[in-house]
């Protein structure tokens, strides 16, 4: 059987948390289809760095290994990843939708001359009956995405022209534990045969990363609080409700300047302006320097415990009550319902 | 310095930023006659990078090259507005249905039409798709570097071009030799206006499918001024093989569609009850929200 193929990002000896969210999704398909789990990481200092994906289920990891495979460049990588995936001949190939995994997915997708969906949600393992050829194709990879703005939910499938690549952004597949004490076979890739000097002709001259950056922007789903949060001890359940969603926290100036959350999480006019697909307003009244930070939104929840704040206006759903009741009652019927 | 030969890859889009509730039809599928068309925003960024080096490097000649309908010529007449040099349309039918692959083989065999070339540059992605997939596909296709990404260009010279990239948690910057390609990022500088003697000049920019329907007076302009008829290349005209163009070329194909339900600015009050809140969260799970 063909396998299910990961391509996991590392930085200073550490796998990003998109990649194990990745593997954990890669490792659900594997299951439905019967197949491995093979995952490839290119970086440097890799000596033992199975360990960290060991316990997602991974059967086969492909390791390069050079001080010139970090950081991430497009050429080398995408150079090691076609040899690679011509020696394997994965089914399904996952990457994350980050700087870097959009980089080299197309890239590799148009090497290999082969479908690539971006930015999927759901992943599934189905059946399409192609009417043209009469021909049932069996366990095929359902790529399904939003589209159009978020008005609509296509599925994308690839029948003919494989391997079928797909792209995830951070935060979208839940993270899981396969089994602590699952041995994956290593495999060093020699990388020194397959580079040359022709890979590494664009220079990295300057790079500054921030570790734990706060990233509004690109979140998919914010939880923002306001004045009437009332304290920081009921921020916590933004934060906690925030984290369960697999989004961020934002916050009011109102609530920047009582203390509840730093500046850098204000969103607004003089803070960030952000466009998620989710945006919670907890206690946020709903002035106009707020809702130009975050009226873009594809849906609006407001709490609020007045019934003619502002932001009710812009709401999809409008719910009466004190943020520190309602808050605790989201979070726990979404552990409840979330598959 | 010698002047640069740039081609910036353009997309007319659907304004999905702008979604009104009858976008959808009752079947739920897109009514694509209902969204306005626009200028990809990103690639408006790209043809400001390009008119930027064009204003460092004098000489520099700028080609808009664009893949669509006829309707897309807009594209190449708004790029003559800010100051392009040259303008091509990709246009056939046969073209149509293409994902990115398909797209990206289409954009390559114009671009050799168009060699050669020192630098490629298209916007980071596009507003229908948000794939940002076009231009590196491209890159491989055409065998040279890419930069992605680029939020400015720092420094150009005989042998380089020095960007900066903008990634999720910071910058880099990069150099890379001649010829190469890169995406442009949405946080870079915004594309300037149009110039009023430009649209003087070019208003009557036309295809010569547009000219089909063109009155009098537009016909004996483009018979005075040639570079008035903008060029429009078919498959023939690229050389491109049917088996890779349209949908025959695109591996990716969409089983089905599933709407998602419009709740505008109709609100649903919900009191903190129990049974609202689930109500609410289950709602949010079945629409994709969150989960």
């Amino acid at each position: 059987m063909k396998s299910v193929m990961v391509y996991c990002e590392v930085e200073n000896q550490k796998v990003a948390d998109i990649s194990l969210e990745l593997l954990s999704a890669g490792k659900r398909l594997a299951q439905k289809l019967g197949s491995p789990l093979v995952a490839m990481i290119f970086g440097s200092g890799l000596n033992g760095i199975e360990i960290q994906i060991a316990p997602y289920g991974v059967d086969k990891l492909f390791v390069g290994n050079s001080l010139r495979l970090e950081p991430y460049r497009t050429l080398p990588h995408a150079a090691l990843a076609t040899e690679i995936l011509k020696e394997e001949d994965p089914q399904i190939v996952l990457f994350g939708a980050t700087s870097v995994g959009r980089d080299l997915a197309p890239r590799l997708a148009s090497q290999l001359n082969c479908g690539l969906t971006a930015d999927c949600t759901i992943l599934d393992i189905g059946d399409h009956f192609v009417k043209k050829e009469k021909k049932e194709y069996k366990d095929l990879l359902y790529a399904i995405r939003p589209a159009f703005g978020g008005s609509i939910m296509a599925n994308i499938i690839n029948w003919d022209m494989h391997p079928q690549m797909a792209t995830v952004r951070e935060g979208v597949m839940k993270k899981e534990i396969f089994d602590e004490n699952y041995t994956t076979e290593v495999i060093e890739v020699d990388v020194n045969s397959i580079l040359k000097e022709e890979h590494f002709i664009v220079k990295i001259m300057e790079r500054h990363i921030k570790e734990s950056g706060v990233n509004l922007k690109d979140a998919p789903i914010i939880v923002s609080g306001g004045y009437g949060v009332g304290s920081k001890e009921n921020f916590q359940y933004l934060i906690e409700l925030a984290k369960l969603l697999g989004g961020e926290v934002g916050g009011s100036r109102a609530a920047v300047d009582a203390g509840f959350i730093d500046h850098d999480r204000q969103i607004g006019q003089t803070g960030t302006t952000v466009r998620p697909k989710l945006y919670i307003a907890a206690g946020i009244s709903g002035a106009i320097q707020h809702t130009a930070g975050m009226q873009d939104a594809s849906m609006i929840i407001s709490i609020n415990n007045d019934p003619d704040a502002p932001i009710n206006k812009l709401a999809d759903y409008v719910i009466h009550g004190d943020v520190g009741v309602v808050v605790p009652k989201m979070i726990k019927y979404y552990k409840e319902n979330a598959k | 310095m010698r002047p640069l030969k740039i081609v910036v890859l353009a997309k007319q889009v659907p304004d999905t930023r702008h979604v009104g509730p009858d976008a959808m039809k009752p079947d739920g599928t897109v009514n694509r006659g209902k969204l306005a068309t626009v200028f990809n925003p990103d690639d408006l960024h790209a043809l400001e990078l390009a008119l930027n080096i064009k204003d460092r490097v004098p000489g520099t000649k700028i080609t808009i090259l664009t893949m669509g309908p006829q309707k897309a010529a807009d594209i190449i007449r708004e790029g003559y507005y800010r100051g392009v040099d040259y303008g091509v349309m990709i246009s056939d039918r046969r073209f149509g249905g293409a994902d990115t692959l398909a797209t990206s083989y289409t954009l390559v065999k114009g671009i050799h039409k168009l060699a050669p070339y020192d630098l490629i540059l298209g916007g980071r992605q596009a507003i229908d798709g948000d794939t940002a997939q076009v231009g590196p596909q491209c890159a491989d296709k055409l065998n040279i570097p890419q930069v992605t990404y680029v939020e400015e260009v720092i420094e150009i010279n005989e042998h380089e071009i020095i960007a900066k990239r903008r990634l999720e948690k910071g910058i880099e910057i990069v150099s890379s030799p001649f010829p190469c390609l890169m995406t442009v990022h949405g946080s870079s500088a915004a594309c300037r206006s149009r110039h009023a003697k430009k649209v003087m000049q070019y208003k009557y920019a036309r295809t010569k499918t547009e000219l089909r329907t063109a009155d009098e007076l537009i016909l004996s302009l483009h018979e005075k001024r040639p570079y008035l008829t903008i060029p429009e290349w078919s498959v023939e005209d690229i050389g491109a093989d049917m088996e890779k163009i349209g949908l025959s070329g695109s591996p990716t194909k969409v089983k089905s569609v599933e709407s998602i339900v419009f709740t505008a600015n109709e609100a649903k009050i919900l009191s903190d009850s129990d049974a609202d809140i689930e109500m609410m969260i289950k709602e949010l799970i079945e629409h994709h929200t969150i989960g």
